[in-house]
């Protein structure tokens, strides 16, 4: 990956390590993201993807290694420290990971209401205009997560990752479990949101489709390294063998898949 | 030699490492439920989970142990069993059966609860979604459970004390032809503050218990359905033993000599 000047960089990354026993899932990673730019990472299940991004941000703790977000280094940060970084972010996890108790509303002014203490009514009026930003009805708010399709589910985890207008936005596995067309939806959705939000997004897929769609700039990982960086537009001909066969699909070249998952 | 000491040796290590974990979960939980934000509505939610919807269990658990207390006693002793019955059934229920049997039965009924819902919360990626919306899990999760725990086993083992006694009063009034009137005298009489005190006291240690323990095995759990269903056998399991060891050690506090 080319060094950008640190100020242009929304999160650098560097030298990120971390393993579970003996099992090293991130063994130096080095990533810069830049400010307002969308960064998309691909690599097969189990290559650490969802670890390095539970490093960044704080749910795990590295073994090594340093992490700046806007120029500050963040590994190490007292918990109070944290969660002042922490409402820099919002997040889009893989399973949407809605909170079931509460109403569809609820879940996306979540982070409002607690998280920055918020009255509920002008917390509801800022979810139901988000809810509209994903394309669902003011009345799907007064639903609970368990009555929405998988579809409907991963619009609201959007509609709740963009509820604060983070500066930062992570895309967990944005399209995995849905249709074609959904996913489609997805994507377009995470764009135009996204760009709405003027954040700088950071995204985790295997989905290539994803990738073209939603990512400036695209990294490759492979055995806790980031393997080969460039432009979205370039991971179709990068020449790097790595990134041929993980976008091509086939079974035989350099990648060995893993038979663990972390 | 090596081939025998090892698995014993890690076996040890293993037990360490978790107490120490189990420690540490602790003063965490503890640090944050004395330290804002505090979130009263889902304490009081958590209340009326732990003391309203138990209350049918250990009231009915109460009343049967009261009476067949009575009758197990009277089978016992048959002379002077009219005089002696109230202290036995007060002191028993008030010092001893209440408080502990109320709170097997809601470490089954509560601790299975707790371990299930965060333990799903943890498989489900919704404990981390917490943090990344400026909410602290142990803030908001741990600390009203504790808060809950803590404060309606007190109020339930209260109202199973007095269950209990009038389960006894209707198996030694009604069915024993005891005399209702000096039934009552003795109850009024030998009921002392220290009895009651001690058995609320002990009630409120095991209200925490069992909310730790539900907490810690679900916030810790792993695997999917399997490690919430792991974490829910665990956590009422670990919450019952620890409840009759803390039972013996608050009972030497507060009435050895």
């Amino acid at each position: 990956m080319s060094p950008q000047p640190s100020s242009d960089l929304k999160i650098k990354v560097r030298g990120l390590k971390k393993a579970f026993g003996s099992n090293v899932v991130l063994d130096g990673v080095d990533l810069d993201v830049p400010r307002g730019k969308s960064l998309v990472v691909i690599g097969g299940s189990g290559t650490g993807k969802s670890v390095m991004i539970k490093c960044i941000l704080g749910l795990m703790k590295p073994d090594a290694g340093s992490i700046e977000i806007d120029g500050e280094e963040v590994v190490g940060m007292s918990a109070r420290e944290r969660e002042r970084v922490m409402r820099k972010f919002g997040m889009l996890f893989q399973g949407a990971a809605l909170f079931d108790s509460l109403p569809v509303w609820e879940n996306v002014a979540f982070g409002l209401i607690s998280g920055r203490g918020m009255n509920r009514k002008e917390a509801k009026e800022i979810a139901l205009r988000k809810l509209s930003a994903v394309g669902l009805q003011p009345e799907v708010g007064e639903l609970y997560p368990a009555e929405l399709s998988g579809g409907m589910q991963k619009r609201v985890g959007l509609a709740r990752a963009i509820a604060a207008e983070p500066e930062i936005i992570f895309f967990d596995e944005p399209t995995t479990g849905l249709d074609p067309i959904m996913a489609q939806v997805i994507n377009e959705l995470i764009v135009t949101c996204v760009d709405a939000v003027g954040a700088t997004a950071l995204s985790i897929t295997h989905d290539m489709h994803s990738l073209r769609e939603i990512g400036d700039s695209a990294a490759m990982i492979y055995q806790g390294k980031i393997v080969w960086a460039g432009a979205a537009a370039e991971v179709d001909h990068s020449g790097n063998p790595y990134v041929e066969q993980f976008v091509q699909g086939k079974a035989e070249g350099p990648i060995r898949m893993p038979v663990r998952s972390f | 030699m090596t081939a025998i000491l090892q698995p014993i040796g890690r076996t040890f290590l293993n037990g360490l490492a978790a107490m120490g974990r189990l420690a540490l979960f602790s003063l965490l939980a503890v640090r944050h439920c004395v330290t804002p934000p505090f979130y009263p509505r889902l304490i009081l939610r958590q209340m009326i989970e732990i003391g309203y919807y138990s209350l049918p269990y250990v009231g009915m658990t109460a009343v049967f142990t009261g009476m067949v207390l009575v009758l197990q006693s009277y089978t016992g002793f048959k002379v002077g069993a009219e005089s002696a019955m109230p202290t036995i059934l007060l002191i028993s229920l008030t010092r001893e059966l209440g408080p502990v049997l109320g709170a097997l039965i809601v470490a089954g009924r509560v601790g299975a609860s707790m371990a299930a819902e965060i333990g799903t919360m943890r498989v489900t990626e919704q404990i981390d979604a917490l943090s990344t919306l400026s909410t602290n899990p142990y803030k908001y999760l741990i600390a009203p459970r504790i808060w809950a725990g803590i404060t309606m086993l007190p109020l339930l083992v209260a109202v199973a004390d007095i269950i209990g006694v009038l389960g006894g009063y209707f198996v030694s009034v009604h069915k024993l032809g005891f005399n209702e009137g000096n039934f009552i005298n003795n109850i009024a009489q030998d009921a002392t503050f220290k009895d009651i005190f001690s058995g609320l006291v002990k009630a409120g240690v095991f209200g925490f218990t069992i909310s730790l323990m539900g907490c810690y095995h679900g916030f810790n759990s792993k695997g999917g359905a399997q490690g919430v269903g792991k974490a829910t056998t665990n956590a009422v399991a670990t919450s019952m033993i620890l409840i009759l060891i803390l039972d013996y050690f608050l009972t030497e506090l507060f009435f050895a000599r």
